[in-house]
């Protein structure tokens, strides 16, 4: 990781802080029509804290994520991010399941949109092309999406919600869609930019062991609810089979399973 | 080998078209010899009649399709855009879309007489539904994931409109555009025939009154050419704006 690249882009955004936001979540609840998704949901993420949320489907997991990234707004409740109510904020970048990139904008031009906000060309294809490099696509940058395989279509994405330096980056369900190998490679490559920039992360996942590879801490929905909350407490990079992982992860994949 | 081709059965028909001719076969006032239509063109462009007509069919064709597509494309925007906009004018349109343009005829003549104004207003008529069809399924089809990624990451309506909605509605605005002008010739082709005081259609009814059957060919070619190039040109257009796409950067 090139340090004097970093310096220079938060420099040139001297608005946007790169360390991380606090997220407050108080009685948050959302119904759709009759439904309530989430029934009550007080939650306390501190700054640069990795969390992750697990929770078999239909548990209302992605529902709380794009309610913190002010996609969707509350039925009842307050969400603030560092203090402030939400809606849509330029700090809290949101990282979906699908790549969702322009096919009809080079791949460059694809991680811009992330700046939409920033004025200079110049600096936005610059601080673009850097943010590539970091997510390993240097000398891609003029290609199309539809010749990149899946695993680098997510690393645009990825690119894409860096490079404004977020100070929250919530990624719903990013990896879902990704053979075994590319995964672990992605996982990796999103522990390294979370412990260089010092965001706050929030992933949403139904891959228990992939939570465990990741997170500071865990979260268990269950019916609109937060069922546990497990801290994970093991020293990074993690080796995939460690049994202290393990153990934590048979515990929550236990409760998970026991209303199958 | 494989470029020469698709050339060999028109090479083939022509050459039997022109020996069926000289044996007198095929009778000079049904069907001239290519030889004898060739020699028509060359007197028409020689006499300068020919570029006069082109550019005057030209003219109402390109005028027509501005007039007509530009409307249609701006209701297919809007109404794809704006369920307002639509249930207000979309069951009007589609109603209207099932009169046969070309029946109008008659009404247009007692309306503009035979001026310039009555093809003009068949031609604009005729390619105002396709590219209004298809630009509005273009919109409808451009993907809602885009969209939603478009808005959280704070993109402006317009923004919005020009990186999301309308290259995702292109292709489908292509189709529209191809199929819209094919129907602009054939309008001014039935409208100059049936009544005009120049363009090619004149200059085809006029030679018949004198039983030129050369230049009546002769137009009819000079249309298959003209409705080529504007095809091609569409094509290339395409190919260029949608460069993104393999299937189009593949043809």
């Amino acid at each position: 990781m090139n340090v004097s690249v970093l310096d220079r882009i938060a420099d040139a955004l001297p608005h946007v802080s790169s360390a991380g936001a606090a997220v407050t979540l108080c009685g948050v609840t959302k119904a759709f029509g009759a439904h309530r998704v989430l029934q009550g949901i007080d939650l306390d993420i501190a700054l640069g804290e990795f969390v992750a949320i697990v929770g078999r489907s239909g548990c209302g997991k992605s529902t709380l994520l794009r309610l913190i990234a002010g996609l969707d707004a509350p039925s009842s409740g307050t969400i603030t991010v560092d203090g402030q109510s939400t809606g849509w904020r330029d700090d809290v970048r949101l990282m979906f399941q699908e790549p969702r990139l322009l096919p009809w904008q080079r791949v460059v031009a694809n991680v811009e949109v992330g700046l939409t906000h920033s004025r200079d060309r110049h600096d936005r294809r610059r601080h673009a092309e850097d943010t590539l490099v970091q997510v390993g696509l240097a000398g891609r940058a003029h290609e199309w999406p539809t010749v990149l395989s899946g695993g680098q279509k997510q690393r645009v994405a990825l690119a894409r919600a860096l490079v404004s330096h977020p100070r929250l980056l919530a990624l719903d369900e990013p990896l879902g869609a990704l053979d075994a190998l590319t995964r672990i490679e992605m996982q990796d490559l999103i522990e390294t930019v979370w412990q260089d920039k010092g965001f706050t992360a929030i992933v949403v996942t139904h891959d228990v062991s992939e939570a465990v590879a990741l997170a500071d801490r865990i979260l268990l929905l269950e019916d609109g609810l937060v069922a546990m909350d497990v801290a994970v407490d093991l020293p990074r990079p993690r080796r995939r089979g460690d049994p202290r992982a393990a153990a934590i992860e048979g515990r929550i994949l236990d409760r998970l399973l026991r209303r199958g | 080998m494989t470029r020469t081709l698709p050339w060999l059965v028109p090479l083939f028909v022509l050459l039997a078209w022109q020996i069926g001719s000289d044996l007198g076969v095929i009778q000079a006032n049904v069907l001239p010899a290519p030889s004898a239509v060739a020699a028509a063109g060359w007197r028409l462009a020689r006499s300068g009649e020919l570029w006069t007509n082109v550019e005057v069919s030209a003219a109402r064709a390109l005028l027509g399709f501005a007039i007509g597509g530009g409307i249609g494309f701006a209701f297919g925007m809007a109404n794809g855009l704006s369920s307002l906009s639509e249930s207000l004018t979309d069951s009007s349109l589609q109603m209207i879309r099932n009169v046969p343009h070309l029946a109008l005829i008659p009404l247009v003549i007692l309306w503009f007489g035979i001026d310039e104004q009555a093809k003009i207003f068949l031609v604009a008529l005729g390619v105002f539904f396709p590219i209004y069809v298809n630009t509005l399924h273009g919109v409808r089809s451009v993907d809602p994931h885009l969209l939603e990624m478009g808005r959280a990451y704070g993109m402006s309506e317009r923004a919005l409109f020009l990186r999301v909605v309308l290259p995702g509605a292109l292709p489908s605005i292509f189709v529209g555009l191809r199929y819209g002008l094919g129907i602009m010739w054939l309008t001014l082709i039935v409208a100059e025939t049936i009544s005009a005081s120049s363009g090619i259609g004149f200059m085809a009814m006029n030679a018949r009154e004198f039983m030129q059957v050369d230049v009546v060919v002769f137009s009819i070619l000079v249309y298959a050419a003209l409705g080529k190039l504007a095809d091609s040109t569409a094509r290339l257009l395409e190919r260029t704006t949608l460069a993104w796409n393999p299937v189009y950067a593949k043809v």
